[in-house]
This record gives structure tokens, C-alpha cells and sequence, in this order.
């Protein structure tokens, strides 16, 4: 792999993980309890809507709910998988491809 | 992260489903008339839905004390452009509401409007003002998803402030409070999705050359 490839790769995972050293606690709403540090930002806005519409109450609740904070993560998991898994196969496939394809006809192949 | 369930008032979930609908008809019209023309693309379709699958999932920590996902729909805007993104974002949007409690059923509506339609518009409008102004590809693939998946928050937050305005501040006050919550999240994880698309782009065009030829990522913008 080419350096700005590990550099561009480098610069992901810094993005990902720094934050969990250097982010502040999220202010609380006042009134509200301080939220959990690093929860969803959707509860966040939910605590906000309470304080900016207290009275609003939500008229739907989800037809279904992972049975615990467990199978929602099994849940997530799996999502993040079956999407993995197929741009795997199709990764492979093609770098299989490629390599045949320069096997094939080495005269044709372009360095790159 | 998208709007819960029950979390718009009924109107506001009504208008958006309406506004959306026809977006749904044109996106699945023009997916259908893609595959019939290339039905070598149908792969490559299913990667860019894996893809808005796999990063969707990914809920990641961010410097607001926070955690949010990225939407992943700017990559495949760029391949498919944004019309066949709609229903790709549509179905990772419903699957998330059915099982997973995330987002829902009463604001999938407004959901799909700011993630699987505005995200992919912007992405490729971002893609092709960029290319326009001769960036290279990487830039532009960089600036599209980044600002595609910025875009979906900032969203997000104007469907919130609109649906409850602040008391005191209206509507603005109200969407800075929403926008400092979901778009200040999102920033370092918008800047995530932008670098792994290039990656994957950049992938795809060393290994993929010949499939993605007449695909618009390709067309427009110079090499490298």
C-alpha cells in the first residue's frame, strides 16, 4: 500500500478513537439529569426537545425493541457484518480478477 | 443517528413521508432502468448498499462527548448518482426502525429525507461542482461524502427546530440547540466517511477500472 494510504487509514482511526481521551462531558439540559457520556446523540436531542417542548409527549413508541442494550449491540453487529461480508466478496473477487487478468495477458498489464 | 420514534408531531411525520414519496417513485424508477441497461451493475449496487449497511451500523464516539454513525450514501451517489440512493437509504433506514429501535416508523419520513435524499444530492452536486473546478478525484470523492453526510445532520436539526421551535428564540435558537448536538457530533465522524471513501474509491479504481468506467465517479475530474 502506498504511505498516503496508511496515512489516510492513520487518520481515521486517530479520528475515531482521540475523542474518547479529549471530549468534555456533554452539557446537561437544565432540568435534566447530565447525560451519559457517550451516548447516542438522539437521546441528547430527545433531552433537548423535553426542554424546549416539555408538554410534548410521543405519540408512537418502536413496534419492536431489542430485548437489552445485548441484543441491540448483536443486532448492530450483525448489520455491520452482513455489509462487511459483501463488500469483502466483492474486494476479493475483484483483485482475484485483476491478478487473472495480468496473468492472462502480461503484455497488457499497467503498472500502477 | 435519526429522529426517534413518535418524535415528530403527526403533521410534521405526514408532511415529510409525503415530501419523500416521490423522491422513493424516482429513485426505484431509476435504479429499475439502470439494471436494465447494465445489468452487470447489479454487484456494484449491491457494494454501495453494503457499504450505507455496514457504516450506518457503526456508531462511533466524537469530540461533543457523543456518539453518532456516518450514512455512507455518498459513496454510492457517486457511483449510481444520488436518484438510486434513495431507496438504498430507504430500506437500511426501515431496517433500522423494525429491529432495531433506531429512527422509526413515524419519522422514517423525515429520515429518509434528510439521509437518503438530501446526504446523496449533496454529495453529488459537491462531487460535481468540485470536479467542475478540475480537483483532483480524491478531493472531490473527499469533499462529497464529507459534506453529503454533514448535510444529513444539519437536516435533521431544521426538522427538529422546526417541529419545536424555542419558545423564546423560534425556530433559531432552536435549530443552533439541534445543530450543536447532531452537526457539531458529526464533524470528526463526516471527516471519517469522507477518508474511507476515498479509500475505497481509490481501491475500486486500481482493481475495478473497466466496471466503472461510464459510472460518474470516473467520468468526471482528473485522475489520481
Amino acid at each position: 500500500m502506498k504511505l498516503r494510504t496508511w496515512m489516510t487509514w492513520a487518520a481515521i482511526v486517530l479520528l475515531t478513537v482521540l475523542p474518547l481521551w479529549f471530549a468534555s462531558a456533554p452539557p446537561a439540559e437544565p432540568g435534566a439529569e447530565a447525560p451519559a457520556m457517550f451516548g447516542g446523540a438522539d437521546e441528547r436531542a430527545q433531552q433537548a426537545i423535553g426542554t424546549v417542548a416539555p408538554d410534548y409527549t410521543p405519540w408512537f413508541a418502536p413496534v419492536f425493541e431489542p430485548a437489552s442494550g445485548e441484543i441491540a449491540s448483536l443486532l448492530f453487529a450483525l448489520q455491520a457484518a452482513i455489509g462487511a461480508g459483501v463488500i469483502g466478496y466483492w474486494l476479493g473477487m475483484s483483485v482475484a480478477r485483476e491478478r487473472a487478468r495480468r496473468e492472462a495477458a502480461p503484455s497488457e498489464s499497467h503498472a500502477d | 443517528m435519526h429522529i426517534m420514534e413518535g418524535f415528530l408531531p403527526p403533521a410534521h411525520a405526514l408532511g415529510w413521508a409525503a415530501a419523500s414519496l416521490p423522491f422513493l417513485a424516482f429513485g426505484l424508477h431509476s435504479v429499475k432502468r439502470s439494471l436494465q441497461a447494465h445489468p452487470e451493475r447489479r454487484m456494484l449496487l449491491g457494494v454501495a448498499a453494503a457499504f450505507a449497511f455496514l457504516l450506518s451500523a457503526l456508531k462511533l464516539p466524537s469530540v461533543t462527548g457523543s456518539c453518532s454513525h456516518p450514512t455512507g450514501v455518498g459513496f454510492g451517489a457517486l457511483l449510481f448518482g444520488p436518484a438510486a440512493m434513495v431507496p438504498v437509504g430507504f430500506v437500511v433506514l426501515l431496517f433500522q426502525a423494525l429491529l432495531l429501535a433506531h429512527g422509526g416508523l413515524t419519522t422514517l419520513g423525515a429520515n429518509v429525507f434528510s439521509m437518503a435524499i438530501v446526504g446523496p444530492f449533496v454529495a453529488y452536486g459537491v462531487f460535481r461542482a468540485t470536479a467542475g473546478l478540475n480537483a483532483s478525484r480524491s478531493v472531490s470523492v473527499f469533499l462529497a461524502a464529507c459534506l453529503g453526510d454533514l448535510a444529513t445532520y444539519v437536516v435533521t436539526s431544521v426538522q427538529l427546530a422546526w417541529a419545536f421551535p424555542d419558545a423564546v428564540g423560534g425556530f433559531t435558537a432552536s435549530f443552533i440547540k439541534f445543530a450543536g448536538i447532531f452537526g457539531l457530533t458529526q464533524v470528526p465522524i463526516a471527516i471519517s466517511e469522507g477518508l474511507l471513501t476515498v479509500l475505497v474509491v481509490n481501491a475500486m479504481a486500481r482493481f475495478n477500472a473497466h466496471e466503472l468506467r461510464a459510472l460518474p465517479v470516473m467520468l468526471a475530474g482528473r485522475k489520481a
